[in-house]
């Protein structure tokens, strides 16, 4: 009997549940493409960020120790302690190597050209092309690492095509123009230590101090230098979770002042420091640190984006609450006839809240599928016009969602609930 | 022992008096007719009668129980179980059929038993509509369901509060059939009317006015 009367209140009253079902269809729908959206921002946001360069710099210890003690920058330095070029594949070995987005080392070193001018030389990996000892391979550079380098004259450096390997060179806008250069042409350069002619195949506009410099690939740099099998500095890029205050104590008091738990949680967290201390411990004789900046602006944009994301979510359930609670105040009220009626021939009260609660949870069940398929779409919109890409969508939400539901269902019920429990069959059956 | 006594029973609004001092006795199979114009309190004694108020001052004793002392959950348990109430509204549950209104009231008491709700049914001479909704009954026939609904679980007492109120002649005539029917079968039957053709036919009928009883007549011409 019991469903009997659920089916017939609500195949017979569709219209009431249809309207309390898209109420809750839309707090659930808003609900997962919010908590979706949030859960996978960090990584959008991140990779968004990324497009602004590395966040990790590696550098070798005794280089950093000069840098500290005389606040100089990584790049004027000019002592003499290397990292070894066979160590850099291991970055990608470490236990957050799947978050390694791309690295890529550097050698720094000036040369003189033809006119007597000295000029700021830099080999590196554009797309340099890494088998690691995993087994697992990639392209890695500054290709994607300075993805905002206009290249105005030719093209991108590209290590893997035969010719441009070795000899090939890019030059910054400024320097091309004083040279009155463009790709194609040829640079004469020449160190201490021996000379080469560069073959110019692409001039780029960094909009910085970059465009008055040549780039090269690392081994014609290590052969100019004198540092065969030798780099100067790392660049890394990570994906990397905002810092809490377990980080932030890691960075500041150093990994030793956790304790065991705090430390492991930390470790196994994607932290920008502990990313940073695992590659020191890959890299012997390295420092890798933050380039703070960076660090920074992603962790305060996600924390930012993220509580928008909460504070949305929670002010759409809020809503549907209110409409839930409304619409099955008005329900209730519209069948207070009927409430009376079972009161009067004997249902106890709990009897008839368990009635309308079940065919609210029923209601609600359907809405909340419904809603959850409709906040799937919603995420994929918002994805594809924010971040232009799709929105993964995580099981989680799925458990977070139907708890949510149930809850702002239940609470949105309530005034109805207390309002059939003070109905009195005399007042509603004889109007007295 | 009387199946229901009244003793000094007074209902209190404000500065309303409902009921004033009433004293009435009930026997167990007596069919009486409650009469009085409107505001006479007919219907507030219906509902201390039928344990859905209680009076402000006085007793109720039904079948031994003083029900002005019960609880609201007691009240619940004495009207599920000893009484059976009829409507001037019908007062049926709209999105279920005529044999499920009076399966409903089988549910609340012990357990829905469809061949015996459509034996009711029948007994009002309702089985071939026991699939209808309300919407699809007369307002006679929608009485009978409620009738059907009232005596499903073999209630003591039959409390109808103008029974006839919504109905024509011919149905009027139907469901006085089969009050005469039950009052044979020893039902007892009280029935508020303020139609003096419906007081005609109980045995007794008493009169209210402002609260007080005024009048009572025993019917003469009663027909067993």
């Amino acid at each position: 009997m019991f469903f009997r009367m659920i089916k017939g209140a609500l195949f017979r009253q569709k219209s009431k549940m249809i309207m309390i079902a898209v109420t809750i269809a839309l707090g659930a729908s808003l609900a997962t493409a919010m908590l979706n959206i949030m859960l996978d921002v960090g990584d959008k946001v991140n990779q968004e960020l990324k497009a602004y360069g590395a966040n990790i710099t590696v550098v070798p210890k005794e280089n950093s120790v000069l840098t500290d003690l005389y606040a100089l920058d990584g790049q004027e330095e000019t002592a003499a302690a290397h990292l070894k070029e066979d160590d850099i594949g291991k970055i990608k070995t470490i236990f957050w190597g799947f978050n390694i987005l791309d690295f890529t080392p550097f050698v720094n070193t000036t040369v003189v050209l033809d006119d007597e001018t000295e000029v700021k030389l830099t080999g590196t990996w554009f797309n340099h092309h890494l088998a690691l000892n995993t087994g697992e391979e990639l392209d890695a550079g500054i290709h994607s690492l300075r993805s905002w380098w206009d290249v105005k004259n030719g093209q991108w450096l590209d290590e893997q095509k035969e010719g441009t390997a070795n000899g090939g060179a890019m030059v910054g806008t400024v320097l091309a123009e004083r040279l009155g250069i463009s790709s194609g042409d040829s640079l004469h350069v020449k160190t201490s230590d021996g000379e080469k002619t560069l073959s110019v195949v692409g001039v780029f506009d960094s909009g910085g101090d970059e465009d008055e410099q040549i780039f090269t690939t690392l081994a014609t740099a290590q052969e100019l230098s004198g540092t065969k099998g030798l780099i100067d500095s790392i660049e890394v890029s990570a994906l990397t979770t905002p810092d809490n205050e377990l980080a932030k104590k890691a960075a500041t008091k150093g990994p030793g002042s956790l304790s065991p738990a705090d430390y492991e949680t930390w470790y196994c967290t994607a932290y920008v420091s502990s990313i940073c201390y695992q590659i020191q411990e890959a890299i012997p004789d390295s420092v890798a640190s933050p380039v703070r900046q960076v660090a920074e602006s992603e962790g305060n944009i996600l924390d930012k984006t993220q509580l928008l994301m909460i504070l949305i979510t929670i002010l759409s359930l809020f809503g549907s609450a209110l409409g839930i609670s409304n619409l099955v105040t008005a329900s209730v009220m519209e069948r207070s006839n009927e409430i009376g009626l079972l009161k009067a021939i004997g249902a106890r009260d709990y009897r008839i809240s368990g009635i309308v609660l079940t065919e609210i949870i029923i209601t609600a069940v359907v809405g909340g599928v419904a809603g959850y398929f409709m906040g799937y779409g919603f995420a994929q919109i918002i994805g594809q016009t924010v971040f232009n890409s799709s929105i993964e969508m995580k099981p989680m939400v799925i458990p977070i969602v139907a708890v949510l539901i149930v809850i702002v269902t239940l609470a949105g019920s309530i005034p109805a609930i207390r309002m059939l429990l003070r109905l009195r069959p005399a007042e509603v059956l004889h109007g007295r | 022992m009387s199946l229901l006594e009244i003793k000094n029973v007074s209902k209190i609004y404000g500065p309303l008096k409902a009921l004033d001092n009433v004293n009435l006795t009930v026997e167990n199979g007596e069919w009486l007719a409650i009469m009085g114009p409107s505001g006479s309190g007919k219907s507030t004694m219906m509902n201390i009668i039928g344990c859905m108020d209680k009076p402000s001052l006085g007793e109720v004793i039904l079948d031994g129980v003083d029900i002005a002392k019960e609880s609201g959950k007691k009240l619940t348990e004495i009207r599920r179980d000893k009484i059976g109430l009829i409507f001037q509204q019908f007062h049926l549950v709209n999105y279920l059929t005529a044999v499920e209104n009076v399966m409903v009231s089988q549910y609340y008491h012990s357990m829905p038993d469809e061949k015996e709700a459509l034996e009711a049914l029948e007994r009002v001479g309702l089985k071939d509509r026991a699939k209808h909704l309300p919407s699809q009954l007369s307002g006679g026939e929608q009485q009978r369901v409620c009738i059907a609904r009232a005596l499903i679980n073999h209630p003591e007492i039959i409390l109808a509060d103008e029974p006839t109120g919504n109905l024509d002649e011919a149905n009027e005539n139907i469901v006085i059939d089969i009050f005469k029917q039950l009052h044979r079968q020893g039902t007892t039957l009280i029935v508020v009317t303020h139609d003096p053709e419906v007081a005609e036919v109980a045995q007794r009928t008493v009169v209210l006015e402002h609260g007080r009883l005024v009048n009572e007549i025993k019917n003469e011409g009663f027909e067993e």
